[in-house]
């Protein structure tokens, strides 16, 4: 879109902040960041910054929305006005919308939202500092704070971008690569039942750097996922000879 | 916020019989897996609009006009035309269509139909300024959707984009400062003709164009848009489904072939 100034690949092949092509940006996650919240997280993902929170299952206002066989789900992705170089309004734009809706339905076939008919499940997504990618980082840390609130779920969604920038396909885009790359494709993949939740694209790649794109994502998920999984066993597994006995 | 919606009530009747003709890879109106209902285009058809396009793709009707006005460029693109989609559920277009501000649907079926012409660079932006950082033209695109049968993204891309196709732009002159306009009336020139293919997803099985009853079936819904060579220029995975990678990439390709098609209707090919 916007006249190139920077070039986004070096001679090296290595990408502006020195990344690998197929390269995360450092994770970082910090399960139960909030007192009052069921289940939070802060999440870090290079200079992303989010939180994310999970309240319910609890009753449903106004009551006509509720459903009587299963709970709904309520999202809420939202930026915070300072997050990004130029002041957002704190009222939600329409993308802030659209991603909300997106997040909800990635996250859909994990809840297994059967178990709590009548209740609601509030999810809310705090974007505290962008840097390209946070509708995926957001959804990764959604899925942390669901298990965080004891939430039974089917599996959890890792989520994570690849695109095309300078002409190379890469991992995890950082904003400037966003916006200044070629296209951008994020991704949310349930490693356990081998499916895609999320799937987005705008730019221009042929179908094959399409394919492999997601083929990149689909890695890249999985090791966001390990990571996902490691900070959930490093807080809930009991110490070595209390056996079971967990209760949140 | 985003809220979970209760799922449309169709017969159970009905969705039975989907499912089963949908395991011997039949349709309920007849159709194959892969095959679109009738398309048909006209464009033109209004006077006060500088372009419009009434498309139906089966029964689902939408219609598309263009407006364009003289205004101030977007700060971070100062050198760039604005672009602005919006897309409006008429009530008149199906019972479950409300009035009010544009929902979580009709925005994202706004945006994505923006993603198919912007990211195709369809239009050329930067041909589009009058006065860098002061005055550029703006491309209003606003779809109508009239009746709704499913599958409202192809409809609306292929109208918005056929509506351009048919929109006169009224050529300004600076005088100093003042744009006047002294009759010039030219036709916008669009450099890309993005084309949309929208499948539904039952499980391991999907089909092309679902249709009312199938689009309330189904459990979530994929859209390609490309361009005329066969590159993909916006994706948006919708509904609460899942999908796996293999079935992407067949959809994929499956939908090329469908957007050629497409394509030959309504003349982008030969």
């Amino acid at each position: 879109m916007t006249e190139r100034k920077t070039k986004l690949i070096d001679e090296r092949g290595l990408r502006l902040d020195g990344r690998r092509p197929d390269e995360l940006r450092p994770i970082r996650i910090e399960l139960g960041y909030l007192k009052h919240a069921d289940g939070s997280v802060l999440y870090e993902q290079g200079k992303c910054k989010i939180l994310a929170a999970v309240f319910g299952p609890s009753e449903v206002h106004p009551k006509h929305i509720e459903l009587p066989d299963r709970a709904i789900l309520r999202v809420r992705y939202h930026m915070a006005p300072f997050s990004v170089e130029e002041r957002k309004s704190p009222a939600p734009s329409r993308r802030e919308i659209e991603l909300s809706m997106v997040i909800r339905n990635a996250l859909e076939p994990i809840v297994m939202t059967e178990l709590f008919p009548r209740t609601v499940v509030a999810i809310f997504i705090e974007v505290l500092q962008a840097d390209g990618g946070t509708r995926v980082a957001g959804l990764s840390a959604a899925t942390l704070a669901l298990a965080d609130a004891g939430i039974p779920l089917r599996g959890l969604v890792a989520g994570c971008a690849a695109g095309k920038a300078g002409g190379t396909l890469i991992l995890d885009l950082n904003d400037t690569e966003d916006k200044e790359g070629e296209a951008d494709l994020p991704v949310a993949y349930i490693p356990t039942m081998n499916k895609i939740s999320l799937l987005q694209m705008d730019g221009m790649m042929t179908r094959e750097e399409f394919k492999q794109a997601v083929s990149m994502a689909i890695n890249g998920n999985m090791k966001i996922y390990a990571l996902q999984v490691a900070s959930l066993k490093s807080k809930y597994t009991p110490p070595e000879g209390q056996e079971g006995g967990e209760d949140q | 916020m985003s809220v979970t919606r209760e799922r449309p009530v169709i017969s159970k009747i009905l969705s039975k019989e989907l499912m089963d003709l949908l395991k011997q890879d039949k349709r309920v109106d007849g159709r194959s897996l892969h095959e679109y209902r009738k398309i048909e285009c006209e464009t033109g058809i209004l006077e006060k609009a500088e372009g419009s396009a009434l498309v139906s793709i089966g029964d689902t009707k939408v219609l598309v006009g263009t407006k364009i006005e003289l205004g101030t460029p977007f700060p971070d693109t100062p050198d760039q035309g604005v672009l602005t989609v919006n897309a409006e559920l008429l009530p008149l277009a199906s019972p479950s269509f409300e009035p009010g501000p544009p929902d979580e649907r009709s925005i994202s079926l706004a945006r994505y139909v923006d993603r198919s012409i912007r990211e195709s660079k369809a239009i050329d932006l930067e041909s589009l300024v009058l006065q860098g950082g002061k005055l550029v033209y703006v491309i209003y695109i606003d779809v109508y959707v009239l009746d709704y049968s499913g599958n409202l993204t192809d409809t609306s891309v292929l109208a918005a984009t056929k509506a351009l196709e048919n929109t006169k732009l009224r050529k300004y002159e600076l005088e100093g400062d003042l744009p006047v306009f002294k009759g010039e009336v030219v036709p916008l020139v669009l450099k890309e003709f993005p084309v949309s293919t929208t499948f539904g997803t039952f499980g391991d099985k999907y089909i092309i164009d679902p249709n009312l009853e199938e689009e309330h079936a189904s459990e979530g819904f994929i859209s390609f848009t490309y361009t005329i060579d066969g590159k993909v220029c916006a994706v948006m995975k919708n509904g609460q489904g899942h999908l796996s990678h293999s079935q992407v990439f067949e959809m994929l390709e499956i939908g090329w072939e469908k957007a050629k098609e497409i394509a030959r209707i309504v003349g982008w090919r030969e």
